[in-house]
């Protein structure tokens, strides 16, 4: 007789790719939606590797590299419609390539530059959230909002392991489940909060059975595993769609680079671990499956890199040709209107001492 | 006398410290192996271990509460928070905590903790990276607010903070990290809270600041050295704050330009000008100025430089108010 202590199973990691780029069910997208998770991921790792090279150059600030996880990235956010919304935090590159979030903008703000946030009209993007964990309870609100005004648009909210310590997510997590809302959290466990392994940010075996706390279902899925991130996030999505409330999705994944530019890892990440994560690339392990189906060959990748590549120097050109922000912008978008005493300090700003 | 960087001898300091008193702890964010993000607990987890030198899930506003709990037992904790904009987590806990218990429990429990916050723009960092957030501090009663201005200055303030019976704030000016060395005594020195530093005499004009800004207000001073006589006060705490030392000052030179990076309104600026109309008002031969941040939002690395004090605003400041 102990059934008054509480007793729990984690869950298991769901997959359908495997590492070595074979299939464990059926349940695989169409081959449109597969070049799409192919080309998206991989020009989420061009962009990548340009924009930290822009910062090794000076030409960009600190930037959050999404190496490694371009999988969870990509195959949650095509999971998504048009209308819903989506709520990064900081390390979502390939995500933002889905939604068609322009790079140069994406670029722009790790450049240093409000403009970059200013989302286009057309795209249900939050801007990146810098202090950790502060998108959760935003993105719940907006779930709030979008019940109560039946709009049946679903929200979609990236964290990181390290986020799920902040009392935000804490508070998110449960305002979600008490109002049963179309919400569906990704959570990116690469397994770092900067220096922190994921062993010292939680006593709990599992993100995903953190759920069942906040009365509602918890995922575990390879993260580095696009087909099997896509399937958990697209059924997620059309249950918080049919009213069945939230998923708290836990993609597995590693992070293959520094914690941002202005970190170096080798300080802490162990060099077998990366080693070992280096065999679960899901972009190798996507174009091996790719290949063994024969719908992509050696010259289907050479043209899509030759392309991607020309796009990326495009947009880095875009970027670094927008207007430098004016001493007025740090006044002008604060109010609606400025107020008077306000205005007086812009004068003086704008007197041409610097 | 050896030669420290800020990161040097704030870590001098509190190897100093917990090689004396093994209650005392440093807790944060990557604070262990990693040593900090700007280095400064570097090599004291390898000395001191896991539970000195302790590695917390990330959570501010946890790291505070707990450090307080630890206090309250007799611990002396030393959290570090990672960026200023991240304190604002924790400031629930030592606004309506840390700094009430001493008062609630009339006495019974005291919080002796120091919160390290590296502090101050200018470092081409990311949003929420550059904040200078010391009025929210200096506004709550019963915190004392520390703000040193170089590596000898940081040393010194920072053994006094941990050997305080209360709650400190201890803001690190991080553009000045490793902008200055200087000497510092190797050995154990302390600077005593209250007591404003007298950088520089002079007789015409009292320039007031501290922190990330002093090291520009002395390079604006340099610049027009022959002109004025000036003095130069570092106010090394803003609470307790020095209030003599600025009125004598005052009745010395009858002009004052105060510097700080955080924004204007209720700015320091706005609390020294109202205690020198209190103590001194007529002895003032010009209004006092203030060059500061302005009232926006610290803007990202295209504009920081359009809203940090510069060295041209400063003489422009001083210039006027000795040409009033
Ligand atoms: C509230 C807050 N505290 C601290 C930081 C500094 N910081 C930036 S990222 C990070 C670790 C985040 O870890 P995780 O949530 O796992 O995301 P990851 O970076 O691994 O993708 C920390 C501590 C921050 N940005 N916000
Ligand atoms: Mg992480």
């Amino acid at each position: 007789m102990d059934n008054y202590k509480t007793k729990f199973i984690p869950p298991e990691i769901f997959q359908i790719l495997k590492d070595d780029g074979k299939i464990n069910s059926k349940e695989i997208p169409d081959e449109k939606i597969i070049k799409k998770m192919y080309e998206s991921m991989v020009y989420a790792r061009i962009s990548d590797d340009m924009i930290i090279k822009l910062q090794r150059e000076g030409r960009c600030g600190t930037y959050a590299s999404s190496l490694g996880e371009e999988a969870t990235q990509v195959g949650s956010a095509l999971a998504l419609k048009q209308t819903d919304w989506m709520f990064p935090y900081f390390r979502e590159i390939g995500s933002h390539i889905v939604r068609e979030f322009p790079m140069n903008m994406y670029m722009l703000y790790w450049m240093g530059n409000e403009f970059g946030s200013k989302i286009p009209e057309n795209i249900n993007n939050f801007p990146m959230a810098v202090p950790v964990a502060s998108q959760i309870p935003h993105a719940t609100g907006v779930a709030m909002a979008s019940k109560f005004k039946k709009d049946n648009n679903v929200v979609m909210c990236y964290l990181g392991d390290g986020a799920t310590s902040e009392g935000d997510f804490h508070e998110g997590l449960n305002f979600a489940g008490v109002f049963n809302v179309p919400i569906v959290y990704i959570c990116q466990n690469n397994q770092w909060a900067i220096s922190v392994p994921l062993s010292k940010q939680t006593a709990a075996e599992t993100i995903a059975q953190k759920a069942i706390a906040y009365g509602f279902e918890g995922v575990r899925v390879d993260g580095n595993d696009v087909f099997g991130v896509y399937k958990v996030v697209k059924d997620a999505v059309e249950k918080a769609r049919n009213g069945k409330g939230p998923t708290l999705i836990e993609c597995v994944t590693y992070r293959m680079s520094d914690h941002t530019t202005a970190d170096d890892s080798k300080k802490y990440v162990p060099k077998k671990d990366l080693e070992f994560w280096k065999l679960k690339d899901p972009i190798i392990r996507l174009k091996k499956y790719m290949e063994s189906k024969n719908i992509w060959n050696e010259n289907n990748e050479k043209e899509l890199i030759e392309k991607l590549t020309k796009k990326i120097k495009d947009e880095v050109k875009k970027a670094e040709e927008y207007p430098s922000p004016k001493i007025e912008d740090m006044f002008d978008f604060l109010y609606e209107k400025i107020p008077k005493e306000l205005e007086e300090q812009k004068k003086e700003a704008m007197s041409g001492v610097e | 006398m050896v030669i420290m960087n800020m990161v040097q001898a704030i870590n001098n300091a509190l190897d100093i410290e917990m090689s004396k008193d093994e209650n005392v702890v440093v807790l944060g964010e990557d604070v262990g192996k990693d040593g900090g993000v700007f280095r400064v607990t570097e090599g004291l987890w390898k000395k001191y271990g896991d539970n000195r030198v302790i590695d917390t899930p990330l959570a501010e506003a946890g790291i505070i509460a707990t450090s307080i709990g630890m206090a309250v037992y007799g611990m002396k904790p030393i959290p570090e928070i990672q960026f200023d904009g991240f304190s604002i987590l924790g400031l629930n806990q030592l606004i309506n905590h840390a700094s009430r218990i001493r008062n609630r429990t009339r006495g019974r429990y005291h919080v002796p903790m120091v919160v390290r916050i590296p502090y101050s723009g200018g470092i081409r960092a990311l949003e929420h990276h550059g904040e200078s957030p010391e009025t929210y501090f200096v506004h709550t009663p019963g915190l004392k607010v520390v703000i040193p201005s170089s590596p000898y200055e940081a040393k010194g303030l920072l053994l006094s903070a941990i050997r305080d019976p209360d709650p400190v704030i201890y803001l690190e000016p991080k553009r000045v990290y490793r902008a200055i060395k200087e000497e510092v005594p190797e050995k154990d020195f302390t600077i005593p809270f209250g007591k404003a530093n007298i950088v520089q005499e002079g007789n015409d004009i009292t320039i007031i600041s501290y922190g990330s800004m002093l090291r520009t207000v002395k390079q604006a001073i340099e610049k027009i050295k022959d002109k004025y006589s000036i003095e130069l006060i570092d106010l090394r705490t803003l609470t307790p704050l020095d209030t003599d030392t600025i009125i004598n000052s005052i009745k010395k030179t009858g002009r004052s330009v105060i510097i700080h990076e955080a924004q204007r309104k209720l700015g320091m600026a706005s609390e020294i000008i109202t205690r020198i109309n209190e103590k001194a008002l007529l002895n003032l031969k010009a209004p006092i100025k203030r060059i500061t941040g302005y009232d926006v939002i610290y803007p990202l690395m295209k504009l920081e430089n359009s809203y940090l004090p510069s060295i041209n605003r400063i003489i422009k400041g001083i210039e006027e108010t000795m040409n009033f």
